[in-house]
């Protein structure tokens, strides 16, 4: 066998874990920090192989805490890093997750979501890890989260993920589900010349006079990387502009807000959504991954016995829409989140949507996706 | 005369000011957070000028840090330089090296720091040869959290959560170290600055997984509930050490009302985790 190339141009019937390894090959990917998991472990496994073929690297570390370590130690060697996991692991990278924040390193981190708390369902399906991903590394912080609805998707969501976090330094997560990640689907992987990946900013300018933390206009500094001569210093404590620490009140409150800031006042280029029939619709279904498919089938039925539902596919989860869902609220008469947990992104749409929109719940423990039926019948619920 | 030493004076005004390790602190950050007394600064001096003497590129070394009073050390060095989590500086050390296998990576912590919360990931660093130097700076305690026990401290010591002695008994890391695999195994005292120093030359030298443990006082926590004043400890360091050629391995217990051995314990060769991951899995 002899080695393929990073980009895997042609058709191809493969699962959504596989896709999401070929899209960070397609994305420059060249290292990758493993810890084997149910159901994320055909990620490892695929970039165990696929990363020697193209001059990466490829390592797996004695747990998730040092998964996570070695992709932001990895991305200060200047490379473009990535991590997969499922919901145990996830909560063992949340310190580390931390770190790459408030370091703003970039790098990729996959959670395939599985039924929790612990243990939970290892083999089947859930969407319960989306309110840990917004908040899940202690203290304030903006987050990107980036979900695929299908094994297409998340080839290419992996190429956006990161390029947001080559644009942003900071880590960007994937969170897909058991489902999407285990099941085999069409992906078409277009000619590598299709492919347009984006790099951090390097720093131009003298060594001496560099500072580590001052932002360009977007809000996002330069990166250099380990062994360019400038004498970097990166912590995880709070500090200025030079990366130097400072334990004071001011500093503090200034960091903060430029790693709020460059989320924030970046979301119009950040957050991504899909519209179906949103302009006469009387019910919007909001949805997001395996279970926007399940939405849509409902939408699609709905709308075959007259029913005037629409559906917004959530695509980029963190940042969340806010201004999508306030516009939303002035003139539909409801909200039904569809997703598989109790209630997260919910009580998101019930915040932005106030009391000027009734806001409604598809949702279960988790284990199995949601039925178009279950969706109808909550529709039929509130029409009637 | 009086012109010419004038002359002389102001001609060693500014040399005087200068360190030799100048170039190597950042000096910016000068005062550093160390206690009168702690063996830190010493076995850090000694890391900088064990950098210099081993004509390593210094433009393309990183020193890697955890949490604790040594991980503070990455603070002060003047070359890339990375603050991690606690216990996560050998795993961020091990992406940084692969990821670009030309840097010279240095990590250098406390016990706390890379025994208790990190041992994991020395054992396993230890294993796959990663080519890494870790300097384990030894104060038997944590002394950035006020003096508790670690897994480091001797048995029956006193500390902040062993307020009537250490039920536990400690680590032996040189056995720890070799048991996993390491293939440069040495401990010194900060009192034994050139040996030390000559130890870190040869370890940034050489390729594969070194490590060096470096036993320094911390009398302002660990040194003041045990009865033992920084001279004190240095004293220990003085007479109730030796140094020892192929001592017996598992007999390298930290006992200061007996002896302390120091000394090379393991120098040896073997592929490192990057020649056997190239060998192994690249397709040539």
């Amino acid at each position: 066998m002899s080695n393929r190339p990073a980009v895997l141009t042609g058709t191809h019937y493969i699962t959504g874990d596989e896709a999401c390894a070929e899209g960070a090959l397609a994305a420059g990917c060249r290292f990758f920090g493993a810890y084997p998991i149910t159901p994320a472990t055909e990620i490892a496994e695929r970039m165990s192989i696929r990363l020697p073929e193209v001059g990466g690297t490829f390592i797996q570390m004695e747990d998730e805490i040092a998964a996570m370590a070695s992709i932001l130690g990895a991305a200060w060697s200047g490379q473009k890093t990535m991590t997969a996991t499922s919901g145990p692991g996830f909560s063992l990278m949340m310190e580390n997750i931390g770190l790459g924040v408030v370091t703003e390193t970039p790098c990729v981190v996959v959670n395939v979501q599985r039924g929790g708390p612990s243990t939970g369902l290892p083999t089947m399906t859930a969407q319960a890890d989306m309110m840990q991903a917004r908040w899940g590394s202690h203290g304030d912080y903006e987050i990107i989260a980036l979900a695929p609805s299908s094994a297409q998707e998340i080839f290419y969501l992996t190429i956006t993920a990161f390029d947001l976090s080559e644009i942003y330094r900071t880590p960007v997560f994937i969170m897909t589900d058991e489902v999407i990640g285990h099941m085999s689907e069409k992906v078409v992987i277009p000619e590598a010349s299709v492919i347009k990946p984006k790099s951090r900013p390097k720093p131009k300018g003298r060594k001496d006079r560099f500072l580590l933390y001052k932002p360009d206009k977007n809000g996002v500094a330069p990166m250099p990387a380990a062994g360019d001569g400038y004498h970097v210093h990166v912590t995880g404590l709070t500090h200025d502009e030079k990366g130097y620490p400072v334990m004071a009140v001011e500093a503090q409150e200034q960091m903060m807000q430029r790693l709020m800031h460059k989320i924030m006042d970046n979301r119009e280029d950040i957050i991504l959504t899909e519209s179906h029939n949103l302009d006469d619709a009387e019910i919007v279904l909001i949805s997001y991954g395996i279970s926007a498919r399940t939405s849509q089938a409902a939408m699609v039925q709905a709308r075959a016995q007259g029913k005037k539902v629409g559906l917004l596919r959530l695509i980029t989860v963190w940042p969340f829409c806010e201004e999508k869902i306030r516009e939303l609220a002035e003139r539909v008469r409801g909200f039904i989140t569809v997703e598989i947990n109790l209630g997260q992104v919910h009580l998101e749409v019930q915040r932005c949507a106030g009391d000027r929109a009734a806001c409604h719940l598809v949702g279960h423990a988790g284990g199995t996706v949601i039925t178009p039926e279950q969706v109808l019948a909550k529709i039929e619920e509130i029409i009637r | 005369m009086n012109t010419t030493h004038s002359i002389a004076v102001e001609k060693q005004t500014p040399e005087a000011d200068q360190h030799p390790l100048d170039d190597l602190i950042r000096t910016d950050r000068i005062p550093h957070i160390w206690c009168p007394g702690c063996g830190i600064g010493t076995a850090f001096a000694a890391c900088l000028r064990g950098m210099q003497a081993s004509g390593i590129d210094l433009e393309k070394t990183c020193m890697v840090s955890g949490i604790g009073c040594s991980g503070r050390a990455a603070g002060y060095i003047n070359l890339d330089s990375f603050h991690t989590t606690h216990g996560r500086a050998i795993p961020f050390a091990t992406g940084l090296k692969l990821g670009n296998p030309e840097l010279n990576v240095v990590v250098f912590s406390g016990d706390g720091d890379l025994f208790a919360i990190g041992g994991n990931h020395f054992i396993h660093a230890a294993r796959r040869n990663m080519d890494l130097t870790v300097i384990c700076l030894n104060n038997l305690n944590y002394g950035m959290t006020g003096g508790q026990v670690a897994a480091t401290t001797p048995h029956q010591a006193k500390t902040t959560t062993t307020q009537h002695g250490n039920p536990e008994s400690p680590f032996n890391l040189p056995l720890l170290a070799f048991a996993s695999g390491a293939t440069y195994v040495a401990r010194w005292t900060i009192l034994h600055t050139r040996e030390m120093t000559k130890s870190f030359e040869k370890a940034l030298q050489k390729p594969g997984f070194s490590f060096i443990e470096v036993l320094g006082p911390c009398p302002i926590n660990y040194g003041r509930r045990n009865r033992e004043k920084s001279m004190d400890t240095l004293r220990l360091y003085q007479e109730r050490t030796i140094i020892a050629n192929h001592p017996d391995i598992t007999d390298l217990d930290i006992d200061f009302k007996k002896r302390v051995t120091l000394g090379e314990f393991v120098d040896k060769e073997r592929p490192t985790c990057i020649e056997n991951y190239d060998r192994t899995c690249r397709l040539l």
